[in-house]
């Protein structure tokens, strides 16, 4: 018996002293890394997935806009709608919108803006296609459509 | 005066420094979205000049066609297809054409892809074909260079050595997908 009392007298408690350490070391990660929201999302962003993703080479020449049937549906309607910035804007409005995001990068580095689309799964092609005849009209031709990595069962 | 009070315990006390950093790491944590800027690159074809239309000529045999109606069925090469990941091994072997098949490509860089959609195809299948059809490619320019397709899809083209095995692969066969117009059926 005298043997387990022997054990039970080591001390039971964790230090704690260090956690503050840890969380501040957890805290600064995710300052770090968080990118905070510049635009509120007015439409439904259900986005599709995919296997062969790349990644972008210069975030700085992005431009994004979202497509999808808006949030508020009994405002805006059922019909998906194209989000840029912060507003609604219609395919005929999008060579004018290409033009004031060129404007905000450097002279040489115009041609080379990326439009990033973030479209809804539900939105149908009909919508997707004018903006990009717009955007190619606009000679902004490079386009990446934002989508989700796929993992693909047969590999695990 | 100023004794007396330097004798005073001058420590700030520092044991609810781990709650408010807790509750300001809830707050990241919660407000964090992590950016997820990946995707399938595309570049789209340059406005069509009216001085230069050009009738070309494709061979029917090089042509590798996807079609993609408002109800998301798949037309791959005339047939009904009802698995979307079954193209890309289609494609492969269209574009290699190892058997010298008279139906196939006649050469890796003969081979074109159209792909037509309707206006009411939904656009996560346009994003499925698209994928396969792409995966295709970067499958034959992995192979080309021996590295596996993950490892070539993130080749860094701002390194010398890894932007020279990027076109090393590309040599010789570009990526020719050519979207066509969506009909306008279902819209």
């Amino acid at each position: 018996m005298s043997k387990f009392k022997k054990k039970t007298s080591a001390s039971q408690e964790i230090p704690t002293s260090a956690l503050p350490d840890i969380i501040f070391m957890l805290l600064f990660f995710f300052m770090v890394t968080t990118v905070l929201r510049e635009t509120d999302i007015l439409v439904e962003q259900k986005i599709p997935k995919a296997e062969q993703l790349r990644k972008l080479e210069r975030k700085s020449l992005v431009s994004y806009l979202y497509i999808g049937k808006p949030k508020k549906s009994e405002v805006f309607g059922e019909e998906p709608k194209i989000q840029a910035n912060d507003v609604f804007i219609e395919p005929e409005d999008i060579i004018l919108w290409v033009t004031k995001e060129k404007d905000k990068l450097a002279e040489a580095e115009r041609d080379q803006i990326t439009i990033a689309l973030k479209v809804d799964k539900e939105a149908k092609m009909g919508l997707v296609s004018d903006v990009q005849l717009k955007l190619r009209d606009a000679n902004a031709r490079k386009l990446m459509y934002n989508v989700l990595k796929d993992v693909d069962m047969n590999d695990l | 005066m100023a004794r007396s009070k330097g004798r005073q315990s001058a420590e700030v006390n520092a044991g609810s420094m781990a709650d408010i950093a807790f509750l300001l790491l809830i707050f990241f944590l919660v407000t964090t979205t992590i950016a997820s800027d990946k995707g399938l690159t595309l570049t789209l074809p340059p406005k069509p000049d009216n001085t230069d239309i050009v009738d070309l000529k494709i061979k029917d045999r090089n042509l590798f066609k996807v079609a993609v109606n408002s109800n998301d069925d798949l037309l791959v090469e005339g047939e009904r297809m009802d698995d979307y990941k079954e193209i890309k091994d289609m494609l492969i072997e269209h574009i290699l054409n190892p058997n010298n098949d008279p139906e196939l490509s006649e050469a890796p860089d003969e081979a074109i892809v159209s792909f037509k959609t309707d206006r009411g195809t939904s656009y996560e299948m346009y994003i499925n074909v698209l994928d396969q059809l792409q995966g295709a490619y970067y499958s034959i320019y992995a192979d080309r260079v021996g590295i596996t397709e993950e490892e070539f899809r993130t080749l860094d083209r701002s390194n010398p050595k890894e932007k020279a095995m990027y076109e090393e692969a590309r040599e010789g066969l570009a990526m020719k997908i050519s979207i066509a117009e969506p009909t306008n059926i279902g819209g």
